[in-house]
């Protein structure tokens, strides 16, 4: 590896193969960098006024307005739905992580998931039921709630089928968002389920708690009292303002790090239990088939995941060879992100790349390296490793411990490849990549 | 004693970005001790801002159906009812005979669990007989759900369980039979629990 671990022209260190620069040169004055474009999305330079003063400094600007709304520039920065053909609100939106930066998803562009559409609930006329295996059954107002100490956290949610074209057969192309975007992260803000368990007195002997919503779709979920207990939020906030309607409002259950299905939104009941209710979203959805036809269930937490956002598919490298500043997200169920290593040269040597203060568990960290492209064709990749020493699997690692047929929970390692012109594009990495055309996954978004 | 004794000032302590922050919200108000709602067996740590739920409110909002039976309400209804309450209400979606359309098959799987491609209908792949009651009743019909009695409901729930070859044409589902269903996937889980 020549070149690597040395002074380079007196200001560059390289710490990986093929380019990859020491995470540290992030810091130094004066180092440029490019970053990868959107093919067709992003103004050129070259488009710059050259006007003393642009028409916009000529007149007054626009007035105010009662909720703010992103520039028209940036029409692009949207969700993509995805929904059922003859149930147009069945279905999922996801959150566009190329047109992002930071750790922070703003409440308009959090992924989607609804299984029967966005109930419209008047808070006032909304109450959480709390009964079961409980002393003091009873109801909660959400005025009630929101006298109680809050708490917030921030944290991701993911949807278990998140990513879940990795198990295609063929590398499926498309923006990352629009790929891996069922995952947002917010800070909630609520009471601790704690709080209101030790409200009503829970029985020694209740070991579940059935999330009960109040959209059409009725969701119920089973979750272990011992998540409740440990850090669940009744959350009424996200990101400061009250819940998104399509996120809940005015009452979801947040389990940090645990598969989205279980955050049940719009809660209106909590069932304390002996065993779980066994519903159709814990049987026959959300459960992995593997090779040996039996089915995992109850698989909580979401294992640690990291992908390079830019570049990223559809991307493009327009400024040629030279410096780039590589940019993704890493996140982990199991707590924080302890490092993210990134590889220039299809897996052959790992460079430690900068994580963004703060690292927070459970939520994401924003990762970023420098990187010098030399204008060759080159294969990106990123791995997390998170503060219980799991490791990010490779593609072909998860594959041969799941199977093709789990549908849910693909968190393998993500490559891009850079061709010669620039451009980004979806591909498998491992020695061996699958054969076959069919792409289709084998279950759909009912 | 049941309850954890836990004052509002610990569960006031906010932890966030690695800084630990003491305080209590401007509103909370703690009313005094004998001003709470009692508990015969526990004293109450917080400030009891719940309002009693009666065993009747209780009824009419729990609509969970457990394996072992328990949450199922009489009524009755057999595959023949059931069929015609699927050909109104679900074949559009599910397809003739639960084949499938833009709704997943429910029956008569062609691939089975350890094929290439492997399709998860409800007699292949679902473990309990009482989930469908469950669903069905919480969930169903998609542009009218809560519409189905219970006895439509056990009906369908029939149908469903007679197209996959499980009961017979003439069985009839209610509150005792349905949790004895056993189903053909019943031990096709493994619980991984974290």
């Amino acid at each position: 590896m020549p070149g690597v671990g040395k002074e380079l022209s007196g200001s560059i260190l390289y710490a990986a193969g093929n380019g990859l620069l020491d995470r540290r040169m992030l810091l130094r004055s004066g180092l440029v960098l490019a970053s990868a474009q959107l093919l067709g999305g992003v103004p050129q330079p070259a488009q710059a006024t050259t006007a003393a003063r642009p028409r916009w400094m000529n007149e007054p600007g626009a007035p105010f307005t009662p909720y703010g709304q992103p520039s028209k520039f940036e029409a692009e920065t949207v969700r993509y739905a995805a929904a059922n053909r003859q149930l147009p609100a069945n279905g999922a939106s996801w959150t566009p992580l190329h047109r992002l930066e930071g750790m922070i998803t703003p409440n308009g562009l959090h992924f989607e998931r609804h299984h029967n559409g966005v109930p419209d609930i008047d808070p006032a006329a909304h109450r959480l039921l709390v009964h079961g295996l409980v002393q003091n059954p009873s109801f909660f107002s959400i005025d009630a709630l929101l006298r109680y100490p809050l708490r917030s956290q921030l944290c991701f949610v993911e949807c278990g089928g998140n990513s879940n074209a990795g198990w295609n057969l063929a590398p499926y192309q498309a923006a990352v968002g629009y790929f891996h975007g069922l995952v947002s992260c917010s800070e909630w803000t609520g009471v601790p389920l704690s709080v209101i368990l030790d409200e009503v007195g829970v029985d020694d002997d209740a070991r579940w708690l059935i999330a009960d919503g109040a959209d059409a779709f009725a969701m119920n979920m089973s979750i272990p009292l011992s998540k409740a207990r440990t850090d669940a939020i009744l959350a009424l906030y996200q990101n400061g303002e009250p819940l998104r309607p399509e996120n809940g409002y005015p009452l979801r259950l947040i389990l940090p790090g645990w598969e989205g299905v279980l955050n049940v939104k719009w809660l209106r009941a909590l069932k304390l239990t002996r065993q779980p209710v066994m519903s159709r979203n814990e049987t026959a959805r959300y459960t992995e088939l593997l090779p040996s036809g039996k089915a995992r269930m109850f698989t909580f937490t979401m294992a640690a995941k990291s992908l390079l956002t830019s570049p990223s598919g559809g991307m493009a490298l327009k400024r040629g060879a030279g410096l780039y500043q590589l940019s993704g997200l890493a996140w982990s169920g199991r707590g924080r992100i302890s490092r993210v290593e990134v590889s220039a040269d299809g897996g052959a040597t790992w460079a430690p790349a900068e994580l963004q203060q703060p690292v927070l568990a459970k939520a994401f960290t924003r990762f970023r390296i420098p990187w010098r492209w030399n204008g060759q064709p080159a294969v990106l990749q990123s791995r997390a490793v998170d503060e219980t020493g799991y490791v990010q699997p490779s593609r072909q690692a998860l594959l041969a411990q799941r199977g093709r047929h789990g549908f849910y929970h693909y968190n393998a390692i993500v490559a891009w490849r850079v061709g010669a012109d620039g451009r980004v594009t979806h591909v498998y990495a491992d020695a061996n990549q699958d054969s076959g055309t069919d792409g289709g996954i084998d279950a759909g978004w009912h | 004693m049941r309850m954890q004794t836990r004052t509002l000032a610990q569960t006031a302590v906010l932890t966030l970005a690695g800084i630990s922050l003491v305080g209590l919200a401007a509103e909370v108000t703690a009313p005094a001790a004998g001003a709470r709602a009692t508990c015969a067996h526990c004293e109450r740590s917080g400030p009891g801002l719940g309002e009693p739920a009666t065993s009747a409110e209780i009824k009419a909002l729990d609509w969970g159906i457990m394996p072992s039976g328990v949450g199922l309400p009489p009524g009755s209804g057999a595959a023949g009812q059931g069929q015609r309450l699927y050909t109104q209400h679900c074949s559009s979606c599910h397809g003739p005979g639960g084949q499938g359309n833009s709704a997943p098959r429910l029956a008569s799987a062609r691939q089975k669990l350890t094929d290439d491609w492997p399709e998860k209908t409800v007699g292949s792949y679902w473990p309990y007989a009482t989930t469908l009651f469950d669903f069905i009743r919480r969930a169903k019909p998609m542009l009218r759900p809560g519409s189905l009695s219970d006895s439509q409901t056990y009906a369908l729930t029939a149908y469903l369980l007679y197209l996959n070859g499980i009961i017979t044409a003439e069985q009839v589902m209610n509150a005792r039979s349905l949790p004895q269903v056993e189903m053909p996937n019943r031990h096709g889980f493994i619980r991984v629990l974290e």
